[in-house]
């Protein structure tokens, strides 16, 4: 089925933030910290352009954003609005500007003077955990946000170890780059004593609640409108500083304000993603058999805990995460959460299992080589079977379903992995190398209550609601409070009301993105809404079904017992009744109705939550073939093929396209992607000539293969699937680099992987090695 | 970030930019504006006037003798890449122009604005250095001259031109009909900033052969083959013979950089001799 939003999509008639003119709208323009650490000592603005500026004295009353957890040991962090005392990275919001237009808003920009002290910067994670390291936070004492230990090590290393490697790894800070940027468009209605925030985001409940909290005004007092947004992958999920000092200045001021990122900022100051370190030893017994993990790990966090995930959702995660689908006894992880002079590290679509994946699954391909074992078979020997479902991992994750050996061997089978060995044997004809990687992955998806309430963010989601009411022309109005920006919703949802009360499609409306008119959720995130909303809007459409059957059996005359729901009508013994004609009568012809009709009519409010809440495991296997030019360092993908078992998918043309979009992503994780700093914490890239993202010609369509083990805890048996794509294509680009260059004696590490880096690391190589074995 | 303030102007004739040029010391010339507007929206570039030379009939015409094309400067990269002027190397120009970025900067993009922005890793900045083309510059007072591609641009973003003269046009002269020429780019992806280019130019009529290394970060570096054309090109055969050259001629850089420079400059003589 065609998604139904495409209509307007592709026609241009989507209305995003910056769509939005309101009478008497100013723009903005935000003065940022042009350094890394510093202490403001000086704010100085031209008397005559007083009245256009804000800084962080201005905004009384305005509290601080925190993001705290209740995860023992872990140090708050407070984001200012506008930065008061010190900056802690570049890109930091330090003044906003106001004036008719977004260029006069930057002249005014330009004409403010900032007096800095300059403190040494914290640019990188571990430089951040040395001792005597420059604090960001200086009650602290360190740079820790919080150090997460998960061990259940029965004895170390592991005593029948008949091998044993270790590697150090790295992923490289990112940007997350949705089509569309953030933006805000805030006013005040002062009939309604309300302040209205139309802004690009994923969550527009949570963003009510927190704008609410550092604003210092009843949440009754805050709507939110998330219009059209234009991709969110984590971006949006977050209470933005910008979303505060709108919030704040426009009442103030009595006028609409609108903000709109651009690319630059986007660079600069979101530059927020990814960044991890890890020291990895993998040990396997003499049969080729994972044995064990030992790991210490880093998450470069950046300067703030963002609202509402926080710092830790990654560092807190990569315990459970590293094991992989993986079923072996020994583990050690210990993972230190830092504060870098950076911006605040966001959830990235994924989130901490990309760079888990990667650490994991590049070090078995070395610890295969290592053993003189295909990298599959190490996997086939150490995954975890299909006849141990549900299974709990040696991290205490919960394996709902599946059969990760039989997608293993589909990708295998669909890669052809001996016709690849037979062909490298051979050689290229133009002196490129060939080679092939694999990589698997969970995806944790729709984790509820359980989960988030043992992290204690300021988020924790409970029973997702839906409110489903009947129109009086029979039209379908489905309510939910999670909001689509790409993962077309409108129609999945759509489809599942429509599978349970049998409403034409185009009579059936998804509504979303304003908190006015929808019941409260904790939005579009963790992959959530095909299990959570969708279950929700089962659940308030079997119980209007309930109510058509009730008032359908009272018009036709008969006990409810005697009728069902069929074809979008009720149909008793001997009669039938349209479901529109049952609207028709209960909205505009009551007195058709008996007395003792149940007064409730035709609007529900129904909730879900999961029978089992600690979410559901898609998984995949990806494998890639590739070609490495070994004099250029360039890469090209030759084939990519990915086995996913999403569960009963609900819109397979909607999972192919959220699989290929991750897949693009990875690539740009893989190959592309890396926001790099100097060593005053300035970024090296403010352009997208600098940063670079995958293209079309650089993204082949990869080749999906589906498997259906439905989650035995869903409602439809459905599993969420909108990150897996961007999970594996790291790690599994990686294995099938170093496959392709291990003849050489080079070995990747770290994503991305550049020309220069494939170049350089031959070249180290071929310096260690006899010029014979360098060939 | 959007543009500071300027003022902006559309002269219908050469002379007539040329004025505006003499009277406005810190004015720009913008014909497709592909660099220049970002850094105008970047504010890297701040005049208070743009003079806007796409409207002057002349810059767009293309010229064609016996001997020579005459592509007018303000002629885009995509009517080049469709083939919109006569073939003066024998499809090779519209092969150069079809790598340069994406269509859309190519549809807006200009030769002569390439050539006068002389960012190191342009395309024809390389390109036509090797075919030996030369620009053709006027002033005020109309008397055009003409200064090859090699000598016009001295460095990065460095060219030789006065304030208040504009480039009008390019000369390219045309190859013979056994010429052949090789091209090799490479860069990170479709459409980014080139990080190395080659190319090789081997008219044996004309007697010209001549290799050129680009991207380097300065001018192109010009190899000719005064010692023996088939010597010149056979040094590209192996890889540290290729180095030695390369380093001989000036071109700069660290183990990568030399080495992605050697292959680019190795494979556009390939192309050449269609190996």
């Amino acid at each position: 089925m065609l998604r139904k939003e495409d209509d307007r999509y592709m026609r241009g008639r989507g209305r995003f933030v910056a769509d939005i003119r309101l009478p008497g709208m100013q723009d903005v323009a935000f003065v940022r910290s042009p350094l890394a650490h510093a202490r403001i000592l000086s704010i100085k603005i031209p008397p005559t352009l007083r009245d256009r500026v804000m800084i962080a004295a201005d905004l009384e009353g305005v509290r601080p954003i925190r993001a705290d957890t209740t995860l023992p040991g872990f140090k708050s962090s407070t984001q200012s609005a506008l930065a008061d005392d010190k900056v802690r990275h570049v890109g930091e919001l330090v003044a906003m500007c106001i004036a008719p237009t977004r260029a006069e808003a930057e002249d005014i920009a330009a004409e403010i003077e900032i007096e800095f002290e300059e403190l040494p910067a914290v640019v990188d994670m571990l430089q951040g955990r040395q001792p005597g390291a420059a604090l960001l936070h200086e009650p602290w004492g360190d740079n820790l946000f919080l150090t997460s230990v998960t061990d259940v090590s029965n004895g170390t290393p592991p005593a029948n170890a008949a091998y044993e490697v270790t590697r150090e790894l790295r992923t490289a800070r990112q940007v997350m780059s949705p089509m569309e940027g953030r933006g805000v468009v805030a006013e005040w209605d002062s009939r309604v004593e309300q302040l209205v925030v139309h802004t690009a985001t994923q969550q527009p409940h949570i963003v009510r609640s927190g704008l609410a909290e550092c604003l210092g005004i009843d949440e009754g007092q805050v709507r939110v409108i998330a219009p059209d947004v234009g991709g969110g992958f984590g971006y949006k999920g977050i209470l933005l500083p910008e979303e505060v000092a709108l919030g704040f200045a426009t009442r103030k001021l009595g006028v609409p304000l609108r903000w709109i990122e651009d690319r630059r900022e986007n660079l600069v100051a979101g530059a927020d993603c990814r960044e991890h370190h890890y020291l990895l030893t993998a040990y396997a017994d003499a049969n080729g058999r994972l044995l064990g993990l030992d790991c210490e790990a880093s998450v470069d966090c950046g300067a703030y805990s963002a609202y509402p995930f926080s710092a830790c959702l990654e560092g807190g995660q990569i315990g459970s995460l590293l094991p992989g689908l993986y079923d072996f006894p020994h583990y050690r992880c210990r993972v230190h959460s830092v504060a870098t002079n950076k911006p605040p590290i966001l959830p990235y679509r994924g989130v901490a299992r990309t760079g888990a994946c990667f650490a994991i699954e590049v070090t078995l391909d070395a610890l295969a080589r290592e053993i003189g074992i295909e990298p599959v078979a190490l996997r086939m020997n150490s995954l975890v079977q299909p006849e141990q479902m549900p299974f709990d991992n040696i991290a205490k994750r919960h394996f709902d379903s599946g059969n990760y050996p039989e997608a293993l061997r589909r990708a295998i089978e669909a890669i052809d992995l001996d016709g690849v060995r037979t062909r490298q044997k051979t050689g290229e004809p133009d002196g490129r190398r060939i080679g092939l990687g694999f990589a698997l992955y969970t995806e944790q998806a729709g984790h509820g209550t359980s989960v988030y309430s043992a992290w204690g963010i300021p988020m924790v989601p409970g029973h997702e609601q839906c409110q489903a009411r009947f129109t009086p022309d029979g039209g379908l109005e489905i309510r939910i409070g999670a909001h689509s920006h790409g993962q077309g919703l409108e129609t999945t949802l759509s489809q599942v009301a429509h599978q349970i009360l049998g409403v034409p499609h185009d009579r059936i409306k998804v509504l979303h993105g304003d908190t006015a008119i929808s019941p409260y959720s904790t939005g579009t995130w963790g992959s959530r809404c095909m299990i959570m909303s969708g279950g929700a809007v089962a659940k308030a459409c079997e119980a209007l079904a309930g109510r058509l059957k009730h008032i359908g059996a009272k018009l036709l005359q008969t006990d409810a017992a005697n009728v069902r729901l069929e074809g979008g009508a009720v149909v008793g013994p001997t009669s039938r009744i349209e479901v529109a004609e049952i609207a028709r009568t209960w909205y505009r012809r009551p007195q058709d109705l008996p007395a003792d009709v149940d007064p409730r009519g035709l609007e529900v409010t129904e909730g879900y939550k999961a029978e089992r809440d600690t979410g559901t495991f898609s998984y995949a296997a990806h494998a890639c073939l590739l070609a490495v030019d070994p004099v250029t360092g360039e890469v090209e993908l030759l084939d990519y093929v990915i086995v996913e078992d999403g569960g009963v998918l609900v819109n397979p043309m909607i999972v192919d396209g959220q699989i290929q979009g991750g897949t693009a992503q990875g690539i740009g994780t893989a190959l592309y992607e890396e926001m790099r700093y100097d060593e005053r914490g300035q970024p090296l890239a403010s352009t997208l000539s600098d940063y670079l993202l995958p293209g079309p010609t650089e993204v082949p369509a990869a080749r999906i293969l589906h498997m259906e083990t439905p989650s035995p805890y869903t409602r439809f048996g459905q599993k969420g699937i909108g990150e897996g794509g961007a999970i594996a294509p790291p790690a599994a680009i990686t294995n099938a680099i170093n496959d392709a260059l291990a003849p050489l004696g080079a070995e990747l590490l770290m994503s991305p992987i550049t020309p220069r880096r494939i170049v350089e690391a031959i070249a180290a190589a071929q310096h260690t090695q006899t010029p014979e074995a360098a060939e | 970030m959007k543009s500071a303030a300027f003022d902006y102007v559309r002269p219908r004739s050469v002379a007539e930019a040329c004025d505006l040029l003499a009277e406005n010391a810190d004015a720009k010339v913008v014909a497709g504006g592909q660099s220049l507007g970002p850094m105008l929206n970047l504010r890297l570039a701040q005049p208070p006037l743009l003079i806007d030379i796409t409207r002057i009939a002349e810059l767009g015409r293309i010229a064609e003798t016996d001997g020579a094309v005459t592509i007018g400067a303000t002629v885009t990269h995509a009517a080049i890449e469709d083939q919109k002027i006569g073939a003066p190397a024998n499809g090779f120009l519209a092969r150069v122009a079809s790598g340069i970025a994406y269509r859309a900067v190519r549809t807006r993009g200009t030769i002569g604005g390439s050539l006068v922005h002389a960012d190191p890793a342009a395309d024809w900045v390389s390109s036509l250095t090797a075919l030996g083309a030369e620009i053709l510059v006027v002033g005020p007072g109309g008397t055009p001259r003409r200064v090859s591609v090699a000598d016009f641009v001295r460095g990065a973003m460095d060219v030789a031109i006065e304030h208040d003269e504009i480039v009008t046009g390019v000369h390219v002269p045309r190859l013979s009909a056994t010429a052949r020429c090789g091209y090799h780019k490479i860069c990170r992806k479709t459409g980014e900033f080139a990080e190395a280019i080659g190319v090789a130019v081997f008219d044996p009529d004309r007697g010209l052969c001549r290799v050129v290394a680009g991207a380097g970060g300065g001018r192109p570096v010009v190899i000719d083959g005064a010692r023996g054309t088939d010597r010149l090109l056979a040094t590209f055969d192996d890889p540290r013979s290729g180095r030695e050259c390369l380093d001989e001629a000036g071109v700069t850089g660290d183990d990568y950089q030399m080495q992605i420079h050697v292959a680019a400059v190795q494979r556009a003589v390939q192309e050449l001799r269609g190996r």
